[in-house]
């Protein structure tokens, strides 16, 4: 093929492909935008793409409600708790699969993995009334345990797999140099581990962020973490389009950069390893 | 000093018996080495030895103490893996330095002993390098390092040299060698090549199936091999193992011969042949003659020198009378 | 199993056992409530007063009209979504694979919606996009002359749908770049030294090797699919009418909003069979794979 139609082919692709991606990034660019504008600039017609004052009031004024920094505070306490949490437990687990299999552990992956498959409105109402009995609706604890459950399958899963890959020689040659298991797991499993270690952290940090069911239904005012607190912005009182654009800003932030680097993760930890 | 013990020892994993019941014995600061084809047993062995699998019956006893029950991390071994097992995020220092750390050394005299294993070793320049910086042979001698670093009781080496290129196996065959003198330990190593096994040992096991086909001197296993088993592994190239006329001729069901024990003339001899394929090696040639009806296979024969056969030569051979081997229907030596 | 010694099994045993009692309880215990409760007459509005009344809560659930509605949109909203995942994820993947500048870029464009929240999604699409005065796409109508549609008044599911889709389409896109960059190279240059042109080449060996990958995503999307809630509750709250509740919003209506715990047990157990039925299919694709 002449390299000018090659040219013009991958023009042709580049374009294409560009396209798809702009238009599907679009509701999170605008929100951006947006969420630079005032109030009034926000709900002008016909749009103002670019052209108009940029501001930073409405994060100035999101952040200011007493209430945002304390949601922020939530989302950050129970996602990161509820995934160290569970990689506390998920990681001797996981050692022991991995390492001193059985003909049961297949079995037992697989059933640990179909815990994650019970939908939760099956369970909703037993957690609910247990939760209000023992005072724990609305607290950050109640939902790091839940958060935690409901991901543990996916967290000892992936530590499965990364904890596979690692040569079971240098563990052997561990114990021969004396090493008990407790020096066995800390001075040569782990170190060895942490890029595994971290995927699985990275990944269930952003499950948990955006877990929606749980954290919606267990929460109120005070441990709702931001997917509630903008869920209250649904009703029409709460509207305002600049605000909630700076306020969902903040909100995705974070976890679009993390989503970011974890995408090899993210097909790993979500297929339970079909894909690679 | 250190003699191992094996009694009745067996292996099963899962419903497969991979070693029947065993008995073994390895005196003190002998060169012993298990050799055999894959799937012998003689890994498998090493690592009940070491500790790494437990026996599904029987008992190990090292220097008179039962340590059957004993971890692997308690029983004063140090093993040299076939891949290394170096730590990949410790540096070379750390690496031979961690045996020492795990026995609660304090740093003063564990810095000292890592430097004294290093210059040994020729690795005073790599020490704060990581494995993966380093060539096959250098990580190597760093695995040897941390297996001598500690002063264990007894060596256990596991295929060490098969990763290695050619040469370089031949200098670390000759270093080991060294080192055992040296150090005078009692050293166990496995390996599915003979040649090592014949340079190095002390005392060769044979294993074939989980089984110890012949134990000796590789003099012994060399001269008079028990079965044709031993007599087809040990040598090479390998023994010529003839049946039909050829052992009737002797008073045998198989008869065997080394390729080294045939006279050959191109006039006059017991047997003749034409010429097949003519390896010529320098010093010797290697001929790989058909002979017929004899046998089906061609025989192997070494001779000194090269360009006095060649492909398609008639050939006549006579074996060495007193170096013939003769073995029954059942592969059994005959006396 | 090598290596595995008395002593590493005693050890492993005592570390599995966390989280295996730990998931035991999280999964038997709820549901074994969810069971007992959906063969009650309980209400929590009227406390003291439950007692066992069979399977009269799953004889009122199914025959409810409602229950119908929301099955029917519960499939059509798995359908809707997965038919636009799947070819969307397809062509989009194969976009991708192209020899395109700029790839990693146009790969974090693509794959950020996953990553945003369904509450920040749902509400973000009903205001700023959907809503049919301030909405960009009624701007966009307005500036082709046409009108601007409401589209969570007249075509709520269909919203709904295109809402869940443009979160779940990354994750398709990058399931099946990730398979289709695993498909080697040579043999599709063999293809093509065998005389079979682009559309031969994606019918006979491309389709073929992202069947697997296919598979999966269906199946797995399907699970997370049939739970869909916080987008409805935050965009229609299951309206208008029950045009868009599905059987997990409709469990949470009997459950949460009108107290009525015998029956939204016993639809949270429809729900579980309904759920069940997928993974074991799953889980027969899944089990495969733990071999390698």
């Amino acid at each position: 093929m002449p390299p000018s139609s090659v040219h013009r082919i991958r023009f042709g692709f580049t374009a294409l492909a560009w396209l798809a991606g702009l238009m599907l990034f679009l509701p999170i660019l605008w929100t951006v935008i947006t969420s630079f504008k005032t109030e009034a600039d926000a709900v002008a017609s016909p749009p103002l793409i670019l052209d108009f004052t940029w501001t930073t009031e409405n994060y100035r004024e999101v952040q200011q409600r007493s209430d945002y920094p304390l949601h922020f505070a939530n989302s950050v306490i129970i996602s990161l708790g509820s995934t160290a949490l569970g990689l506390l437990i998920a990681i001797p687990a996981a050692w022991a699969m991995a390492f001193s299999p059985t003909s049961r552990t297949r079995n037992l992956l697989m059933w640990m993995l179909s815990t994650k498959m019970l939908p939760s409105v099956g369970v909703l109402i037993p957690i609910y009334l247990g939760f209000r009995k023992l005072g724990l609706l609305d607290t950050r604890i109640g939902l790091v345990g839940v958060l935690m459950l409901v991901n543990l399958p996916i967290i000892v899963w992936m530590l499965y797999a990364y904890f596979k890959e690692i040569p079971r020689d240098i563990l052997e040659a561990a114990r021969m140099d004396g090493a008990s298991l407790w020096n066995e797991i800390l001075h040569v499993l782990l170190p060895v581990a942490v890029p595994g270690i971290a995927s699985t952290l990275l990944l269930n940090v952003i499950l948990a962020w955006n877990e929606s069911f749980w954290t919606l239904n267990l929460t109120a005012a005070g441990a709702a973490p931001l997917t509630a607190f903008i869920a209250s912005y649904s009703s029409p009182e709460g509207l305002f389009y600049a605000k909630l654009s700076a306020a969902s800003t903040m909100a995705i932030a974070p976890i679009l950069v993390l989503g970011w680097f974890s995408q090899k993760q993210l097909v790993r930890g979500l297929t339970f390893g079909a894909v690679k | 000093m250190t003699s191992i013990q094996l009694r009745q020892v067996s292996k099963h994993f899962g419903n497969t018996e991979i070693i029947p019941p065993l008995d073994l014995e390895i005196g003190d600061g002998e060169f012993v080495v298990f050799v055999g084809p894959s799937g012998c047993g003689k890994s498998t062995l090493l690592r009940l030895i070491a500790g790494l699998e437990d026996v599904s019956s029987g008992q190990i006893l090292i220097d008179q103490e039962d340590v059957t029950t004993t971890s692997a991390a308690r029983r004063g071994l140090a093993m040299v893996f076939q891949s290394y097992a170096l730590y990949p995020h410790m540096s070379v220092r750390r690496n031979i330095a961690f045996p020492l750390k795990m026995a609660g050394l304090d740093q003063a005299e564990i810095d000292r002993k890592v430097e004294q294993a290093a210059r040994t070793l020729n690795l005073t320049d790599h020490l704060d390098r990581k494995p993966g910086q380093l060539s096959g042979g250098q990580r190597q001698r760093v695995a040897i390092g941390r297996a001598i670093v500690r002063e264990p009781r007894g060596f256990l080496f596991d295929e060490p040299l098969s990763n290695l290129d050619a040469a370089l196996r031949v200098n670390m065959r000759i270093e080991l060698t060294e080192l055992h003198q040296q150090l005078g330990t009692t050293m166990v190593y496995v390996t599915h090549d003979q040649v090592e096994a014949m340079t190095m040992a002390d005392r060769i096991f044979v294993l074939q199936s989980g089984r110890v086909e012949q134990a000796g001197s590789p003099m012994e296993l060399y001269n008079k091999p028990r079965n044709t088993f031993v007599a087809g592994f040990i040598g090479s190239p390998k023994m010529n193992l003839l049946v039909g006329s050829a052992a009737g001729q002797f008073g045998a069901a198989t008869l065997g011969v080394r390729p080294e024990d045939l006279v050959v003339s191109t006039t006059e001899g017991r047997w003749q042949g034409t010429v097949g394929v003519c390896e010529q090696l320098g010093p010797e040639s290697i001929l790989y003659v058909h002979v017929g009806q004899l046998a089906a296979e061609p025989i192997t024969v070494r001779v000194r020198g090269a360009d006095q056969f060649r492909h398609g030569d008639p050939i006549y051979m006579t074996p060495v009378e007193d170096k013939l081997h003769r073995f029954d229907a059942a592969g059994s030596r005959i006396a | 199993m090598n290596g595995v010694t008395r002593r590493t099994r005693l050890a492993a045993r005592l570390m599995v056992a966390p989280s295996v009692l730990l998931l035991l309880g999280w999964s038997i215990l709820p549901l074994s409530l969810t069971i007992y409760f959906s063969f009650l007459d309980y209400n929590l509005l009227s406390p003291g007063t439950e007692h066992w009344i069979g399977w009269l809560n799953y004889h009122y659930f199914l025959t409810d009209p409602g229950f119908f509605d929301a099955l029917l949109n519960t499939l059509l909203l798995v359908g809707g979504v997965l038919l636009i995942t799947t070819t969307g994820g397809i062509a989009l993947a194969l976009l991708l694979d192209q020899p395109i500048w700029g790839r990693g870029i146009v790969r974090l464009l693509v794959i950020a919606p996953f990553f945003v929240m369904p509450t920040v999604s749902a509400l973000v699409w009903k205001n700023m996009l959907m809503h049919p005065v301030n909405g960009m796409f009624s701007h966009a109508a307005q500036y082709l002359g046409l009108q601007p549609f409401d589209f969570l008044g007249s075509a709520p599911l269909l919203s709904i749908i295109l809402i869940v889709a443009w979160q779940w389409l990354p994750f398709a896109v990058l399931i099946l770049l990730t398979a289709l960059q695993s498909l080697d190279s040579e043999q599709l240059q063999a293809a093509e030294m065998d005389g079979a042109g682009r559309l031969a080449r994606f019918y006979h060996i491309i389709l073929p090797h992202l069947a697997r990958a296919i598979t999966i995503v269906v199946l797995l999307q399907t699970i997370f699919l049939l739970s869909v809630f916080a987008e409805i509750l935050v965009t229609t709250n299951g309206g208008p009418g029950t045009a868009t509740t599905n059987v997990a919003y409709l469990v949470y209506i009997q459950s949460l909003l009108q107290f009525d715990v015998g029956s939204g047990s016993a639809g949270g157990l429809v729900a579980v069979v309904l759920a069940n039925l997928v993974a074991i299919v799953l889980m027969r694709m899944i089990g495969k794979n733990l071999e390698t």
